[in-house]
């Protein structure tokens, strides 16, 4: 389809979108800044909810309504494509400042290394990780840490299986299977929720029972920054497979056509790997 | 699958898609709404380009505040701290608000005609890129008005200056980075999407111009390393307000991880204020020389390798901080090197002035310029890459010449060259040649006059970032100063070309400039709103800038 | 007057061996830049000059030519080559501490230098010396100006001196021209350098790293002398060190406080508290009036404010780096002045007592 373009209609929802979303900017920095801002961030989020909701129900609609070419299919592929690759190198900062802390700062403050001159500053420290005794005592390491082979282990494998049975559901959808799609878009959606509880029970354990909080050093620091972000997209994650879960209930996809889900299955895909990483740099290693 | 329900509510919804698919004729709103919710690449390319005019004369004004206390030693204006937001916000929204908008506007408007495409890729979505824009400066502006001032920990935020030792409304700045950076990084998918999606038929990569080339590797430099800003802002963000240890050795970590991480991002940024100005250069230099570009794809590897490489040289920021002496010699070397292709560049357009047929429009002018002047900042940088004297160097007004030369000169004439290239295009009217000229040899004595003596006081021993010297740097400083509100000023002349090219002016034609060449100019002037609904016919072997 | 061994417009050759190499090595490189920047521009102007269509030049159709593409791609990638080499040598030798004979631990502060002489016993801070008046336009600027500091840092000629560099808030650099030293100073870690001077004299240079609002005003003056001269300044910093301590022995009156203390109070903190203890809030809070400054109860947690500082926040602790009888001249100081009034006056032997329980 080369003879004529397709070009979308003006919208209001970009604009609404920077309205909400500046909302919501304006309220965090007030509420961290100066202790007020509430209103303001909740409205924020609120809207950007709606916004979702609006803007993503107009784009299916378009697309439903068969207004978009294969062009267009493409556009969304490489916007969807260069987003994950965008989110890849926001985990990369993270996992970069990981791997500078425990192969540089900490040897350095312990005394090794080209900078080890630094231990006369901490004579009492002495570098491990995990981190359990930082350099000014007084601000002090965690009690214990959690064991990477009891829930995070679990947490491993249900992520893991929910690729699996994500990639099951899209096969039964390129198959035209609808009932097996849904039923493994299901289990997907519930493997990613479960790990959720449980990403939460272990929350809670480590800050109430473990004394591993956010003021427990770097060792705390760099696991909730890592565990904390991923838990933010397995979320984001989840509230998409609930949104895709509810198009094929409406019956929305069809085996040859099903951009979203599959952006969606990238995204959870993503999400998976990133786990990989931290599992295997926060928790065992 | 298009059932009747989704069909009725296609009707309904927010965004007025017109019906039966003739949705590019121009209606829905007008008046401002027109302007809040517009999809038009054109329409946004504008907004880009008035909005990046608006932050250049804020943050001119506020360098302008610089000069001024500067102007002799002792404190006449301002006081220290207020001096120290001035230098931050100067180089905030100079980055981030006058350079970059600008070049995204540059792309909003050409790369859809320069590749025979109706408009971006995704078009809500570049609207959406815009309009954070002004909300996330408006929200930097407003902590000048905080309890406690704004940013004042210069443009490159240190910890723990930034963290413990800032002032309360670093959170809002803090979101003011996310915002724009969120901006930055949907703009650039969007031109990725565009130019590797919606290329005429029959238009290979290397058929491209060598604007939409640089951009789409800006695109990528941008989308690789926004996110680790994003990341690092957020990582003070948690320092500042929940109690974590990421730059405070107290804790373990350390204030170095920061300068890793922000420079990082921060040194391809500077390439990203460039490249795009490469491409630009590499357009007006073929038309008013009459003469193809020398060597089209080693303009495209040369570009490539800039890129890359710039992912390897950052802590040549960081000469000083005490890294170890392998990082150091690494440092150095991998810095060095991003000479040999950026010579590329220089020699490539000089090459193609060689033997051509050379006119001095406006638009060559500002081209030529940015040459001689792009490589006496860029040979100064090279001088800062060299260790030893660097450790001289550093932090002097040495540092701020180099940077000046490759950003004023460098990207800003580009920008400029830019604006007089294709304003013919974009309002059918010529810009004034006699203002036009008057705004360019002005703008280069106010230059020179401002940033070479620079040279001087840094190498002298001034250290950048103070409201107060000492009485051997007073000379250099009064000429500084005088030079910078010359160009300043003068600035005042361009916004008068443009408002005059708008309103009216000698009728531009098609091909508005006798040596130009690229699909834009196939098009009438001014561009109508909406330009190839269908491809237009590209034939590689007749069009193609690197034909042979 | 220059402040260094600089023409006033270039790099100071300096007065090391290290500086003098470092010149050379900028100059090298100034020179090969200036070659390029001829060539370059002289082959692009040339092509300006005779190339123009008013003068009738026809355009040629030449382009893409291996060879020369080869060339100047090489002839760029040699001249690197050749700037690399010196230059790689260079850094070596700075970065060889080995075999130094002075320690120095240099701290910089918001914004005033500290110097401890590791193996001596001897340490202190060094203060801008320049009065407000001369910065505020009151006074006529000295030849000297913002580049003077109450107590020098004093060294040895001939001496191998490595500086062990940190800081107690923010990042600072110390920075000397002439002799070729800019290293920053970081909070929690240590960086190391090294120099030595052969001619006495005093080489000036300022802090190179954004530290805050005073960043322009914490300069640096390095005293070398003859090393009988250095151990004759080690002795007398002893005897002053000594002195300072006996000041707690005895009683002090209130006027003795309030002057002792009013010279604390404007070199260590009028910068952040302003000099009328008006303060800059909200990172600085007001003295004069308010708070616990005038509290009648307030007095303890002063004392422990000044000895101790507070996490968190730009206020460091006074307690390890100033002597008692500094500590509470000061405090009376801030108690008494600006009106505040409040009557209290603090004895140094109670400070002495109150640190020693520490
Ligand atoms: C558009 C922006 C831009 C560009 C293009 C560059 C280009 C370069 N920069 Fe610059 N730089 C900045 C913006 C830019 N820089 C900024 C903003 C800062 C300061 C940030 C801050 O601290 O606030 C900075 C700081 C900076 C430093 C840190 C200085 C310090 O703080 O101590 C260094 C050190 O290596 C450096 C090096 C270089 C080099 C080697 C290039 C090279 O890319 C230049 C290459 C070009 C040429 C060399 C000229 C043409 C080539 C030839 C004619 C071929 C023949 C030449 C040779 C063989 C030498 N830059
Ligand atoms: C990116 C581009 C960019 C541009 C275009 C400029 C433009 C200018 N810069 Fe900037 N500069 C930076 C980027 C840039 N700068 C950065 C990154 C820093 C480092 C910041 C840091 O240390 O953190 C810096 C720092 C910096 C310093 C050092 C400050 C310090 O160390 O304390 C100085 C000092 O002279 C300076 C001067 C100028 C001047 C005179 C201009 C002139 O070109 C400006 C010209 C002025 C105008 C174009 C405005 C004209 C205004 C009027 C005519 C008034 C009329 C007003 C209205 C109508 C509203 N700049
Ligand atoms: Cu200390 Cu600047
Ligand atoms: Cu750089």
């Amino acid at each position: 389809m080369t003879s004529q373009y397709y070009v979308p209609p003006t919208s209001k929802w970009p604009i609404i979108a920077v309205v909400v979303l500046g909302s919501t900017a304006v309220g965090a920095g007030a509420l961290m800044s100066y202790g007020s801002g509430l209103p303001f961030l909740l409205a924020g989020l609120v809207g950007i909810a709606f916004v979702m909701y609006g803007w993503f129900r107009d784009v299916v609609n378009e697309s439903m309504g068969g207004l978009y070419d294969s062009q267009m299919d493409r556009s969304f592929r490489q916007g969807m494509g260069w987003f994950i690759f965008s989110e890849v190198m926001f985990f990369a900062a993270f996992f970069g400042a990981l791997f500078y802390i425990r192969v540089f700062a900490l040897p350095w403050l312990d005394g090794q290394g080209a900078k080890g001159i630094t231990a006369l500053l901490w004579p009492d420290f002495s570098a491990s990780w995990p981190l359990m005794q930082t350099p000014d005592p007084s601000i002090g390491g965690p009690q214990a840490i959690i064991n990477p082979w009891t829930l995070p282990l679990i947490n491993t494998l249900l992520l893991v299986s929910s690729s699996v049975t994500l990639t099951i559901a899209h096969h039964a959808l390129k198959a035209g299977e609808r009932v097996k799609l849904r039923n493994w878009l299901i289990a997907t959606l519930v493997l990613g929720l479960v790990f959720l509880v449980i990403q939460g029970i272990e929350y809670v354990e480590a800050w109430t029972q473990l004394g591993l909080t956010l003021q427990a050093g770097i060792y705390g620091s760099t696991f909730f920054l890592l565990t904390g972000f991923h838990g933010l997209h397995v979320t984001i994650g989840a509230i998409v497979l609930a949104v895709l879960l509810v198009r094929v209930l409406k019956g929305h996809f069809s085996a040859d056509n099903h951009f979203a889900f599959e952006a969606g299955a990238w995204y959870w895909h993503f999400v998976d790997v990133v786990w990989i990483g931290l599992f295997l740099f926060v928790y065992v290693f | 699958m298009a059932s009747e329900t989704s069909q009725a509510t296609l009707h309904s919804s927010v965004s007025d898609v017109a019906a039966g698919g003739a949705a590019h004729a121009s209606h829905g709103p007008t008046g401002l709404l027109r302007w809040l919710v517009t999809t038009n690449h054109k329409e946004i390319g504008s907004l880009y380009l008035i909005f990046s005019l608006v932050m250049l004369f804020i943050g001119g004004s506020m360098a302008l505040v610089i000069r001024a206390e500067l102007f002799q030693p002792g404190m006449q204006y301002v006081q220290p701290e207020f001096f120290n937001q001035m230098t931050t916000m100067h180089g905030l929204i100079m980055v981030f608000g006058a350079i970059m908008p600008a070049f995204v506007g540059l792309a909003n408007w050409m790369i859809p005609m320069q590749i025979g495409a109706p408009d971006m890729a995704l078009p809500r979505l570049n609207n959406f890129s815009f309009w954070l824009l002004p909300v996330a400066f408006g929200i930097l502006l407003s902590t000048l008005f905080m309890e406690g001032g704004g940013p004042n920990f210069g443009w490159t935020f240190y910890a723990p200056l930034s963290t413990t030792f800032a002032p309360p409304s670093t959170s809002f700045f803090i979101m003011s980075i996310h915002l724009a950076g969120i901006s930055s990084i949907l703009g650039a998918i969007n031109i990725i999407a565009t130019i590797l999606n919606l290329r005429t038929p029959g238009m290979r990569l290397m058929d491209m111009s060598l604007f939409v080339w640089t951009w789409l590797i800006t695109a990528f430099l941008l989308i690789a390393v926004m996110p680790v800003l994003a990341g690092v802002v957020t990582m003070m963000l948690m320092d500042i307000n929940f109690g974590t240890s990421f730059f405070d050795a107290a804790g373990g970590g350390d204030p170095v991880l920061f300068q890793h991480l922000f420079w990082f991002f921060g040194h391809p940024e500077v390439y990203i204020m460039i490249l795009p100005a490469f491409g630009i250069v590499s357009l007006i230099v073929p038309t008013f020389a009459r003469k193809r570009l020398f060597g089209y794809a080693s303009m495209v590897y040369a570009t490539a390798s800039i890129a890359l490489l710039s992912f390897v040289v950052w802590a040549h920021h960081m000469f000083t901080v005490g890294l170890p002496l392998t990082a150091e010699l690494f440092f150095m070397y991998s810095t060095m090197l991003i000479a040999v292709p950026t010579g590329v560049k220089v020699f490539n357009w000089i090459a193609t002035l060689f033997r051509g047929s050379i006119t001095f429009e406006v638009p060559m002018l500002f081209a030529l310029g940015f040459i001689v002047m792009f490589t006496i900042g860029g040979l100064s940088g090279v001088m800062l890459a060299i260790v030893p004297a660097d450790f001289q160097y550093h932090d002097t007004y040495f540092v701020v010449a180099h940077f000046h030369y490759v950003l004023v000169p460098g990207a800003l004439f580009a920008i400029m060259a830019a604006v007089y290239f294709w304003l013919p295009k974009w309002t059918g009217h010529y810009a004034s040649e006699t203002l036009g000229k008057w705004h360019f040899w002005l703008s280069v004595i106010g230059v020179n006059l401002t940033f070479f003596p620079m040279h001087f006081s840094g190498l002298a021993g001034m250290p950048r970032r103070i409201p107060d010297y000492a009485l051997q740097f007073a000379d250099f400083n009064m000429i500084s100063s005088i030079g910078g509100f010359l160009f300043g000023f003068s600035q005042l002349i361009f916004v008068w070309v443009v408002i005059k090219a708008v309103r009216g002016g000698r009728k531009a034609p098609a091909k508005a400039w006798e040596g130009a060449e690229g699909l834009e100019w196939t098009v009438p002037s001014p561009a109508p709103l909406h330009t190839f609904d269908t491809p237009p016919a590209y034939d590689p072997q007749t069009d193609s800038p690197s034909r042979h | 007057s220059s402040i260094n061994t600089s023409s006033g417009f270039n790099m100071p050759p300096g007065v090391t061996e290290i500086s003098r190499e470092v010149y050379s090595l900028h100059m090298t490189i100034l020179w090969i830049c200036v070659a390029i920047a001829v060539v370059v521009f002289g082959v692009m102007f040339y092509s300006l000059i005779v190339y123009r269509k008013s003068k009738g030049a026809k355009p040629a159709h030449f382009h893409e030519n291996t060879t020369v593409e080869i060339i100047w791609t090489a002839v760029p990638l040699v001249i690197l080559v050749l700037m690399a080499v010196p230059a790689t040598a260079t850094l070596k030798k700075m970065y060889d501490t080995s075999d130094a004979e002075l320690d120095v631990l240099v701290t910089g502060y918001q914004w005033r230098w500290r110097y401890e002489y590791l193996e001596e016993d001897v340490s202190f801070f060094s203060n801008l010396a320049t009065p407000r008046e001369q910065i505020y336009e009151a006074e006529e600027k000295g030849d000297f100006y913002l580049v003077e500091v109450d107590e020098p840092m004093v060294v040895p000629t001939g001496v191998k001196v490595r500086l062990l560099l940190t800081a107690n808030d923010v990042i600072h650099s110390w920075w000397v021209p002439d002799l070729a030293v800019k290293k920053d100073a970081i909070p929690g870690f240590i960086n190391e350098t090294w120099f030595k001077v052969d001619e006495p004299g005093i080489y000036r240079g300022q802090c190179a790293e954004l530290c805050g609002r005073d960043h322009a005003f914490m300069p640096i003056e390095v005293k070398a002398v003859s090393p009988d001269e250095y151990q004759l300044w080690l002795a007398s910093r002893r005897e002053a060190a000594e002195a300072e301590v006996a000041g707690a022995d005895r009683e002090w009156s209130l006027d003795e406080l309030m002057e002792r203390g009013a010279g604390t109070y404007n070199t260590y903190c009028a910068a952040c508290h302003q000099p009328q203890g008006q303060g800059l809030p909200p990172m600085f809070p007001a003295l004069a009036g308010v708070g616990m400054s005038v509290d009648p109860d307030g007095l303890r947690a002063h004392k422990e404010i000044v000895l101790y500082g507070k996490t968190g926040t730009a206020m460091p602790a006074f307690g390890s780096t100033l002597s008692a009888a500094e500590l509470a001249a000061v405090i009376t100081y801030e108690r008494n002045a600006w009106g505040n009034d409040t009557g209290d006056l603090i004895q140094p032997s109670a400070i002495r007592a109150m640190l020693e329980s520490q």
